[in-house]
């Protein structure tokens, strides 16, 4: 029987299910643990961290987790892959290592840390090479936001773990690695792909895609069938059997809830999707009408038949800006009449607003319960409904506005329609509104370096 | 499961044919990319795939998202997963960190699309 390696998901976003790295470490055999931290607009979170205190700027959950799992990962061997690392990997593994030291793990651990994807340091230089950044949605150049800048961070692949394992890394921490890469690097590792074996790789890619987002195949957020899916309140998270050729197996540890099924995972094979015969990563290009699933065994979907092509030349750069301020305000109206109490308030709300000449880009009404979700296609509601949730959004570049829009809610609960409540939460929260600027940039201009430190 | 909604009706060739909610037919994610919403839409059975392709097309699911969406709908097939994805651009209200929608990140676009109602034959077992 060939070489085959199981890579398992701990974290599908920052603040995913803490227990679900442990339980992957310790209720069955694993060789790797992939952890994804960051979404779109997290490293602008963690730049704001890190600009208030530079010892800041990662996920700062990672640390006492990594405290709960060393000594059981050294025990069993057990390499980790994770983008935990923000705009600041160094620091985060410099947190890492304390812990490990003060586990007695001295000599025992090593880091491996990966960096080169933060550009923001390097814009100016950048835009004076001739670089525009053009936003790959609306064609805009970056200039026109310029001084709005919070991070910009360009998506590293593979490679660089790669590299990292090579030199003996335990524990990778990561910047803005893609979150495909973090499964796809161990396979290259330990089966010897090459850069231009471009079937394996988009199999890697495919699989990281499958696991990426935790439970979401292994039951969680499971449409069909989702009634019968056993013990969810103790999923699985799922596993990657990982084997030379590509193909691959998805699992879950025994005895753990959830399912692996082939609807399952079908649904996660499509979830943010775009052109499938197109999914761009650093590493490759996958072509995901070549996948072929199969039922392997209970809980076991079997994976084979993917084809890829080269990389592009360039790199997906994720650039976040200052855009503005929103809030977002609620109440509830009671029977009877509450969605004609919850539409009169609205208007009522409307009123005030524009008597008050406040500035907005947008004000949106919605009838929670009613139309939130469905809009129109929810048809209409049923005229005894119990109750109906008021919600409505402001955005705009004026603070005061916002601010003003926020201390309109409260009133209406003593000076607008009658049988309303639910205001507990109190006055709606200010929120400035960090936006996502998506560009590229050639692969030539991004250095990727890897550093290893030992605890 | 809602309740199964189908009525008879007669095509202008004749044939009986039967009006069925896609959530009988169909299971489906959602996700977005800024302010497009995906939508993977995957057959229960692999003999409803043909159905979806034909009946489920682009131009239809543009009109069901009608004043929902602001801009065009994009098709792609995968066959071998018995799926279709579609692509809503100008579904989020500006998408990510900029809407103000309670589905901000499209994540239940899938069950709106699961409303529709389309044609089959009469004789397909649901």
């Amino acid at each position: 029987m060939s070489k085959t390696i199981r890579i398992g998901s701990g974290q599908g976003f920052w603040g995913d299910w803490l227990e679900a790295p442990y339980r992957q470490v310790v209720d069955g055999p694993l060789d790797y643990l992939m952890m994804d931290y960051l979404a779109e607009v997290t490293m602008s979170i963690m730049q704001k961290q890190r600009s208030r205190d530079p010892s800041l700027g990662y996920a700062k959950d990672f640390v006492p987790l990594m405290r709960r799992l060393l000594p059981e990962l050294v025990k069993r061997k057990v390499r980790v892959t994770a983008n935990a690392g923000g705009v600041n990997p160094e620091g985060c593994a410099e947190a890492v290592l304390n812990e490990a030291r003060s586990l007695g793990l001295k000599g025992k651990v090593k880091i491996g840390i990966v960096s080169g994807d933060d550009i923001l340091p390097r814009l100016d230089e950048l835009f004076d090479k001739g670089h525009k950044f053009n936003n790959l949605d609306t064609g805009d150049p970056l200039s026109l936001v310029r001084d709005q800048i919070q991070s910009a961070n360009a998506y590293l692949g593979a490679w660089p773990l790669v590299e990292g394992l090579r030199l003996g890394a335990d524990i990778l921490i990561t910047g803005r690695v893609t979150d495909t890469g973090l499964t796809l690097a161990p396979m290259i590792h330990e089966f010897g792909w090459k850069e231009d074996e471009w079937d394996r790789l988009a199999a890697g890619t495919v699989a990281g895609h499958i696991i990426e987002c935790g439970a979401q195949c292994t039951g969680g957020n499971c449409l069909v069938g989702w009634e019968r899916i056993p013990d969810m309140a103790n999923p699985g998270y799922p596993i990657i059997e990982a084997s030379p050729t590509g193909d691959f197996v998805v699992t879950k540890h025994d005895g753990t809830g959830g399912r692996v099924s082939v609807p399952g995972v079908t649904e996660q094979l499509l979830y943010e999707m775009g052109d499938p015969k197109s999914y761009i990563t650093p590493d490759c290009i996958a072509d995901f009408t070549t996948i072929k699933l199969k039922k392997a065994g209970k809980d076991r979907v079997g994976v084979t038949g993917i084809g890829g092509g080269p990389a592009t030349d360039s790199l997906k750069v994720s650039i976040s800006y200052n855009y503005g301020y929103k809030a977002v305000g609620t109440l509830i109206y009671s029977w009877p009449d509450a969605l004609k109490k919850a539409k009169r308030a609205d208007q009522i709300l409307r009123s005030r607003l524009d008597k008050l000449g406040l500035e907005f880009e947008e004000i949106l009404t919605e009838f929670v319960g009613v139309d939130a979700t469905h809009g129109k296609l929810a048809g209409s509601p049923d005229s005894n409904i119990a109750e109906v949730q008021l919600r409505v959004g402001v955005r705009s570049n004026d603070r005061s506005s916002v601010d003003r829009f926020s201390r309109e809610i409260a009133p209406l609960i003593l000076n607008g329609p009658p049988s309303v409540t639910g205001f507990a939460g109190g006055r709606p929260k200010v929120e400035e509104i960090v936006a996502y600027w998506p560009a590229l940039i050639p692969k030539t201009e991004i250095h990727p370096s890897v550093r290893i430190v030992e605890a | 499961m809602p309740k199964r909604n189908t009525t008879k009706k007669k095509t202008t060739k004749g044939r009986a044919t039967k009006r069925i909610q896609l959530v009988h037919l169909a299971h489906a994610r959602s996700g977005d990319k800024g302010d497009t919403a995906n939508v993977g839409l995957i057959a229960l059975k692999p003999e409803y795939y043909p159905i979806l392709e034909s009946q489920v097309t682009r131009a239809r699911v543009a009109r069901h998202f009608k004043g929902i969406i602001t801009g065009d709908v994009e098709r792609f097939t995968l066959p071998n997963l018995n799926a279709l994805n579609f692509l809503l651009h100008g579904a989020l209200g500006g998408g990510g960190t900029l809407s103000l929608k309670t589905d901000a990140q499209g994540k239940v676009f899938s069950t709106a699309l699961l409303r529709m109602e389309i044609d089959v034959p009469r004789s397909l077992r649901v």
